[in-house]
């Protein structure tokens, strides 16, 4: 399957600097056409055009929207998450540099939909020279009159991988420590500042314009039976062309980095970022679908100089220092998990530690309060299975347990 | 500094947000010295401790003295792919510090990072709020003379 642009329709094509540029490229048509609906019949559309988050989880866009429009209370927030922390992933980043107008579009469809006055694009501190870009949008769509029923306010923060996870988000924005909140409830019910509030990827929001443009019948006609539309992919590693691509939902992993990125002699792929799922090269068929892989479509590609227990330690490294703390299993759990992959790469680790690892991943797995902990093992139990040998064969006999 | 740091309390009062106050006073005083943190605190009436908590949990946040200039090198799997040990090699030798270190005249602060969403031009660093990419030696040397 082809690559396709409908979430970079305008990349590269408008001038992100200029409303008219974008207006003339059919810009705020979605907005028009929803403000011409009730919020519900736009709540409905949604529904039907099977949209799902492209943060990460895959959650059905329509009904994250549905529980927050039925949920109490006047005060309701749109969140839009730019927090894009997830290593090798910068698609958000491509997005808010050449496209901010449809985003902004976005934020006052779904704000309309579930009767939000306020909302808040969330801009990690490492974005923040795209800031200007982004208010100046703000400030354009404002003055042409679409921004009236909405207050769209960037809040920017402050450095920290675990605040793209939606509750620690939530905390940051109200001013604390990054931490995530135990659910239920969640956000749709008790968010913000304990309102009604929905969390949205960048890329899930840039959907929205489109399909209520189009029409959920277009959008169901792309993409796979469970995997509606298109995923912006972002390839990094060893490729000749890095770089962000478009693909319809349900195409080979194959296609994306071998024949569009030119990648040689690849030994696997992580897809997903650090907490994503090793496909090994023999898999390299793999469609890229909710089912499969995907993630936040962040794609590391791996070729055959590399070790694999050392790409696997820098995940490791990247979650021991990410952790918010809050929880054990996951504070504990990831200073452990790299302890013993430092023994193994330095050949002093003992048989037992291979045991250790797997029971750790799966405690990590299953008890970790937020994803951050519960997706640390990815890594790990992956390359366990495809690549055991190489675990094997860097155990010491001669360590005493 | 104790002026700062009342003027950014008295711009966001009846704002009890901890991290935007910090965020202010860091960008005014370009770290949270520990006076400034007792301020904010009675400022708005939560105790130091709530105060450092927020402080010392966001990256972007120091309250150790930094640099005038703060550069982060990203070390994560792409940029590591790429080589970004010879990026940081070439900028501790360049400027005379090590990673966490500032240079004496205040001038650099020096730190690693994680992804920076430049991936695509790995490797990569930012110098303040800037980014840059497709890094080699020779690259990074030319880079520091702006600023130096
Ligand atoms: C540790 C962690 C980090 C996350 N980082 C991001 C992020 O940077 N951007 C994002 O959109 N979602 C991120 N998510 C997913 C969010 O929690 C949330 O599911 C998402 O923003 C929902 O939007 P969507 O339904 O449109 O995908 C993260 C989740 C976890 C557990
Ligand atoms: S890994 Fe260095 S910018 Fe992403």
């Amino acid at each position: 399957m082809p690559e396709k642009r409908v979430v970079l329709k305008n990349c590269g094509v408008i001038d992100p600097k200029d409303i008219e540029s974008f207006i003339s490229n059919g810009g705020f048509a979605g907005l028009k056409k929803a403000m011409d609906m009730t919020p519900s019949e736009v709540i409905q559309e949604i529904k039907d055009s099977n949209l799902r988050g492209r943060g990460g989880a895959g959650f059905p866009t329509g009904l994250k929207w549905d529980f927050a429009s039925k949920a109490k209370g006047d005060e309701k927030y749109v969140i839009c998450n730019a927090d894009e922390g997830e290593v090798g992933t910068f698609k958000d980043r491509v997005i808010l540099e050449e496209d901010p107008f449809s985003l902004i579009e976005a934020v006052a469809i779904a704000s309309y939909a579930i009767g939000a006055k306020e909302a808040f694009i969330y801009l990690r501190a490492e974005y923040h020279y795209l800031l200007e870009n982004l208010q100046n949008a703000i400030d354009q769509t404002k003055d042409k009159g679409f921004l009236d029923h909405v207050n769209i306010i960037i809040y920017e923060g402050a450095g920290a991988y675990v605040c793209g996870e939606e509750t620690a988000l939530i905390e940051s924005i109200e001013g604390k420590r990054g931490d995530s909140r135990p659910r239920p409830p969640f956000p749709p019910s008790e968010g913000l500042w304990g309102k009604p509030t929905i969390v949205n990827n960048v890329e899930t929001l840039m959907n929205i314009p489109r399909i209520m443009a189009e029409g959920k019948e277009w959008f169901n006609s792309i993409g796979t039976e469970s995997s509606k539309g298109t995923k912006v992919l972002s390839v990094s590693g060893d490729v000749n062309k890095p770089g962000v691509y478009e693909m319809v939902m349900g195409s080979s992993l194959k296609e994306l980095v071998e024949d569009l990125a030119g990648a040689e002699n690849v030994k696997m792929v992580q897809v997903g970022g650090a907490s994503g799922r090793i496909v090994p090269f023999e898999n390299i068929d793999t469609p890229l679908t909710f089912e499969t892989v995907l993630g936040a479509g962040g794609v590391l590609v791996f070729n055959n100089t590399r070790d694999v227990i050392e790409m696997v330690k820098k995940n490791a490294e990247f979650f021991e220092e990410e952790s918010c703390g809050k929880c054990f299993p996951c504070r504990e759990g990831t200073k452990r998990m790299l302890e013993i992959l430092e023994r193994l790469t330095e050949g002093t680790a003992s048989r037992i530690d291979l045991e250790f690892l797997e029971d750790l991943s799966e405690t990590m797995a299953l008890t970790s309060l937020c994803g951050l902990g519960q997706a640390a093992p990815n890594s790990v139990v992956d390359t366990m299975e495809f690549y055991r040998e190489e675990y094997e064969s860097r155990v010491n006999d001669k360590v005493k347990v | 500094m104790e002026k700062v740091v009342e003027e950014v309390l008295n711009r966001h009062n009846n704002n009890t947000s901890i991290l935007s106050v910090l965020k202010d006073v860091q960008e005014k005083c370009r770290y949270l010295p520990e006076e400034a943190i007792s301020q904010v605190a009675e400022g708005l009436g939560v105790s130091i401790n709530e105060v450092y908590e927020v402080a010392t949990f966001y990256s972007f946040l120091s309250t150790g003295l930094l640099g005038e200039n703060v550069i982060r090198i990203c070390k994560s799997t792409p940029c590591f792919l790429k080589s970004c040990d010879v990026i940081v090699e070439t900028v501790e030798k360049e400027l005379g510090i090590g990673i966490g270190q500032t240079t004496e005249d205040n001038k650099f602060s020096l730190q690693l990072t994680n992804c920076i969403g430049a991936c695509d031009k790995a490797p990569a660093m930012m110098i303040n709020d800037k980014i840059y990419g497709n890094l080699t030696s020779e690259k990074v040397i030319e880079i520091l003379k702006e600023y130096k």
